[in-house]
């Protein structure tokens, strides 16, 4: 046996495979992001004294959260955060309500061509404008106040639920439904009998996602002038108040945290 | 199975009559709610200015119309900021999401007791808060520009991220880990050749996935000074020059929907 066999018995020892398997693909991608990361930073233009100049004022807001002031403003405040609930309600139960009967049409299996088309323009078009666009084009049109906020959480909601209700029906058990329909159903009574029982829990569950996203949301519609606790918020960093948007940051991340632990128990429980 | 005998005749129900009592009870309270909500917002509304919002939705329509094309010379620089901030952002974002999901999985975290809640307080309130918050607040401490609105997106990013990561972390196949480390390998070897390998893709859907709502959010970001098209979009919006408004949300559209379908492109070769 010569030395030459020997060494090719042992092999060269393993290797991880690399991520993306075509060599060229590979490197063109490395070389190609390495090229944006250069351009990218060569034009971004950091005033570093100035961030310098701010990092006393960072420091101070950092502070500001161990010592909130929740008594200072709080008529503000609370107006402002109740604003923010009562938009996230009545957008929350408007836009499901609405969003089922356009996401039952934008599903190919139950919708006839022309319906599922429509239904699904208004999906796209929900989607692709973001709720602050659609904000400030609602306030230019309807004024200032809750109602331009409950109509963008409304709209915005109906593109989110009806799109992941659709794929829902799409991905359900065809025969559950044709067996509803074999025992001589009527429409109404097949989608109540047939399809409503095999999407409820994940409607239910997306639902309460919604609404908690509604009220993340509803938060920054005041920058605009939708209502909401937002105005208060920019109106707190404008006047340095740090101590008083540390409050009221710390509001909006309570009420997210208890939202998203009671969906989680109304999902469990459904599921 | 609840049966209700009408004479001699029994008619199959759905529920009992103590069932059928309880729902519409919860029923009732959900609609007061709704109305209580209604009316807040009815009483916060000017419905002068609804009625008069066709008439306000056409005007604004014919000064939109047709957009000022010229004005697209302008908007290649905004653009490039915007792409700048998005992306930017998301690498930020994944360098500091990686340790944190690391440290709030179950399964990796060095101490369930007192790091796991630190990392999860870190996932809440950077999910919790939306960039446009994080944004006034950065303008106030470092000034506005693109590098306040970078360091936004990837503040509000680095939440999702890391939940999303550590739920894939918690998720992966235990009996690929023990085989490695029953090779004799180190805590570090562990993790680079058993647990990493496992969450390559879910990571690589997952920083594609956020950089394509990041470069949603970073259109608007302008609205608060943070750089990007959005300071264009506000500018034009404040000078009330829809001509240069429509065009702009046109942009916006296209940049959205390039995105999208970026995003989905690469999701799928991955997955």
């Amino acid at each position: 046996m010569s030395h030459r066999e020997l060494e090719d018995m042992l092999g060269k020892g393993w290797r991880k495979p690399p991520f993306v398997s075509n060599p060229k693909l590979r490197w063109g991608l490395i070389v190609g992001f390495f090229a944006y990361l250069v351009a990218a930073f060569m034009t971004i233009e950091v005033d570093w004294g100035r961030v310098y100049v701010g990092l006393d004022r960072g420091w101070a807001f950092i502070l500001a959260f161990t010592s909130p002031d929740f008594t200072g403003r709080a008529s503000d405040i609370w107006s402002g955060l109740l604003e923010s609930i009562v938009m996230t309600v009545a957008a929350s139960v408007v836009g499901i309500l609405i969003s089922i009967p356009i996401g039952l049409g934008a599903a190919r299996n139950i919708a006839p061509l022309p319906i599922y088309l429509v239904c699904r323009g208004i999906v796209a078009i929900s989607r692709a404008l973001q709720e602050i666009i659609v904000a400030i084009l609602l306030v230019a049109i309807f004024g200032f106040g809750p109602l331009a906020g409950f109509l963008t959480l409304s709209f915005a909601t109906i593109g989110f639920l009806s799109k992941l209700l659709a794929e829902d029906i799409e991905a359900m058990d065809k025969v559950q439904a044709e067996a509803i329909k074999a025992s001589g159903a009527r429409w109404l009574q097949w989608i109540n009998y047939g399809v409503q029982p095999q999407v409820m829990p994940r409607l239910v569950g997306l639902s309460m996602y919604r609404i908690d996203i509604n009220f993340r949301e509803s938060a920054i519609l005041g920058l605009v002038g939708a209502g909401g606790i937002g105005a208060t918020l920019n109106t707190a960093f404008d006047r340095y108040e740090y101590d008083t948007a540390a409050a009221i940051l710390i509001l909006i991340i309570g009420i997210v945290m208890s939202l998203e632990y009671l969906s989680g128990i109304i999902r469990s429980k459904v599921q | 199975m609840p049966v209700l005998e009408k004479g001699s005749a029994q008619t199959w129900r759905r529920r009992t009559t103590g069932e059928n009592l309880f729902r519409w009870f919860g029923w009732l309270i959900g609609v007061a709610i709704f109305v209580a909500c209604w009316q807040q917002i009815s009483e916060a509304t000017t419905w002068f200015f609804v009625w008069d919002a066709p008439r306000i939705a056409g005007d604004i329509w014919t000064r939109a119309t047709p957009p000022r094309w010229g004005y697209i010379t302008q908007l290649g620089r905004p653009i490039w900021d915007t792409l700048n901030i998005a992306t930017l952002g998301t690498l930020i974002a994944i360098c500091l999401a990686v340790p944190v999901a690391f440290m709030a999985a179950r399964n990796t975290t060095p101490s369930v007791l007192f790091i796991r809640p630190v990392a999860l307080l870190v996932i809440v309130s950077s999910r919790s808060i939306n960039s446009l918050i994080w944004a006034l607040l950065l303008i106030a401490i470092i000034g506005p520009g693109v590098f306040a609105g970078t360091i936004a997106i990837a503040i509000r990013s680095i939440g999702f991220c890391s939940k999303l990561l550590y739920e894939a972390i918690e998720e992966i196949d235990h009996t690929q880990v023990e085989a490695i480390s029953a090779t004799g390998a180190s805590r570090w070897q562990v993790m680079a050749y058993g647990i990493v390998p496992q969450i390559l893709p879910a990571f690589a859907g997952i920083a594609v996935f956020r950089w394509d709502i990041n470069i949603r959010e970073s259109t608007v970001l302008g609205l608060v000074g943070a750089g990007g098209i959005g300071l264009q979009l506000s500018a034009s919006l404040n000078v009330l020059a829809w001509p240069q408004v429509s065009l702009i949300l046109l942009v916006i559209l296209a940049a959205v929907m390039i995105s999208e379908w970026v995003s989905a492109k690469v999701r799928g070769a991955i997955i």
